[in-house]
């Protein structure tokens, strides 16, 4: 008899799943109007709207007074799988007179590439992020090669300090 | 009231008193050729467009929307890039066999028409076999996927023909057994028959459980016979790329194509005659204010309504459930389907001997 029971409970579990994901797609059928994904992307480049995790390229986020949180650590450069991110430092002087490690230039490939964060995710004080941007094609490859920190940009002030705490 | 047997009648009146019987009879054929081709080439451009826009919904994309209001145009453009299209034929492949298995896809597609009824009093042929008529000729159609498997010297091509074969002739006893258990209740073979028992209620309605389970294994029967997602094991295109008819290209392909949404209309179109009342309007009890208002709606209307909505069904199946594996297709039909069956058939049976429904 229980061999009955459990073919009858096979049954039903399994019209129970199968209309579990039923309803799921017909809810999804009815209210795809309001939920749908797809941007119709030439046409509304204005009102485009990309998700927030989107990765398009990586950029140092500059404030208003064109400071930046890197410090030069090369952490990102050493994370990156293929080679996109090359850091040249330089030594300023502090007031006190010292030599301190800076960043120079932030070379960035955008041509090697791959968008997978594991630059942003081995910063240590989020000077980095991924950009919404993706109209990347240009005629040139040489304009790929990016100089991420603008020009006469400097660290910003404290930053130092809350890394190393 | 407009409706299609008034038209049928008079065409078929004036044919007979305008020629004698035996021309009058050959011209009847060509109109019902021609009546069946269109149907199947709206057929064809309105299911693949409502399946394209049904998954894209579900999936909560647009589906197509750039060629003319809507897309509806995108199937016109489609077929006219296939019928451009150069129809190869591999150099192993036997060649007759290859050109001759998509058009027996379709005429077994087409023969399987016959006997719908369409409307109240429009239909081609009205046997008093109906029933067992389509579901002897619609296996027919397994030769066909076979012959093209076979034909195109191709080993995907082959195993997924093969898998075809093993899967319809299983799903054909369960799907016949469940067809069994409306037909001891009706206790006719003729569709006409079938649809006028309904008068007073359908039989989903009538039926109480054995109904209810016979209609599901149905579906799921049919689907599987179609070889429809999730029993698409013919064609399952990331292990066999496109299955038996992998080497097939431009029309010959297209016939292929169409053929499977014709036997998705027909099986759909059966299980609404069956199940649900075909042409029949929504009844309850007889002759009461709301079988009247019923009424009004034409018989076509109530046809076509029944049959897509079992086709936005099983294309709803399609777009949910993962797709079985060859061992647990079979497993689901000989050990599931096929005994339910069986044992539904029975209940249904002492029902319609003890006049249990209504």
């Amino acid at each position: 008899m229980s061999f009955v029971k459990n073919y009858i409970g096979e049954v039903w579990g399994a019209v129970k799943s199968l209309a579990t994901g039923m309803k799921l797609t017909g809810q999804y059928a009815l209210r795809h109007k309001k939920e749908k994904i797809t941007q119709q992307y030439p046409d509304n480049k204005d009102t485009l709207k990309l998700p927030e995790r989107f990765r398009g390229e990586v950029v140092l986020i500059h404030d208003e007074n064109n400071e930046h949180a890197c410090t030069g650590c090369t952490a990102c450069e050493l994370a990156c799988p293929n080679g996109s991110i090359k850091i040249i430092t330089k030594f300023d002087l502090t007031p006190e007179g010292k030599k301190k490690k800076a960043v120079d230039t932030f070379v960035y490939h955008l041509d090697l590439c791959t968008m997978c964060n594991l630059c942003i995710e081995a910063c240590p004080t989020d000077a980095i992020k991924m950009a919404q941007t993706f109209e990347h094609s240009v005629t040139d490859r040489n304009k790929l090669i990016k100089v991420l920190n603008k020009p006469g940009s400097k660290i910003r002030e404290g930053v130092e300090e809350k890394k190393s705490q | 009231m407009w409706s299609l047997q008034n038209i049928a009648d008079k065409v078929h009146d004036w044919l007979y008193l305008t020629f004698n019987p035996t021309l009058a009879m050959l011209f009847e054929f060509v109109i019902i050729g021609a009546l069946a081709i269109g149907l199947f080439a709206m057929l064809g451009l309105i299911l693949i467009y409502m399946e394209r826009k049904v998954s894209a919904w579900m999936q909560l994309r647009l589906g197509p929307n750039r060629v003319g209001p809507k897309g509806i145009f995108q199937t016109m453009a489609d077929t006219l890039k296939l019928i451009v299209k150069e129809g190869m034929t591999p150099d192993g492949a036997d060649k007759l066999l290859f050109h001759i298995a998509p058009f027996l896809v379709m005429i077994v597609a087409m023969v399987v028409l016959a006997p719908l009824m369409f409307a109240k009093g429009f239909q081609i042929w009205d046997i008093n076999i109906g029933v067992f008529f389509i579901t002897a000729v619609s296996s027919i159609s397994v030769i066909g996927v076979l012959m093209a498997g076979w034909a195109s010297n191709n080993k995907y091509s082959l195993l997924g023909a093969m898998r075809s074969g093993a899967q319809i002739v299983s799903y054909e006893l369960s799907a016949g057994l469940s067809i069994l258990a409306v037909i001891v209740l009706t206790g006719s073979l003729k569709l006409s028959d079938i649809i006028a028992s309904q008068e007073n209620g359908w039989w989903i309605f009538k039926g109480h459980l054995p109904v209810w389970i016979a209609f599901v294994i149905f579906i799921i029967a049919v689907t599987a016979e179609t070889n429809r997602a999730p029993f698409d094991l013919a064609e399952a295109e990331s292990e066999l790329t496109a299955g038996f008819h992998t080497e097939y290209s431009g029309m010959k392909f297209a016939l292929f194509f169409l053929a499977e949404y014709v036997n998705i209309f027909v099986v759909c179109a059966l299980g609404a005659t069956l199940f649900l009342g075909g042409w029949m309007p929504l009844h309850f009890g007889t002759n009461t204010q709301f079988n009247k208002v019923m009424d009004y709606i034409p018989s076509v209307v109530w046809f076509f309504g029944k049959t897509f909505f079992l086709i936005f069904v099983i294309m709803w199946f399609r777009w949910t459930f993962p797709r079985l594996r060859i061992d647990q297709l079979l497993h689901l039909e000989w050990k599931y389907l096929l005994p339910i069956s069986m044992i539904n058939l029975l209940l249904a049976t002492l029902i319609a001997i003890m006049n249990w429904h209504f």
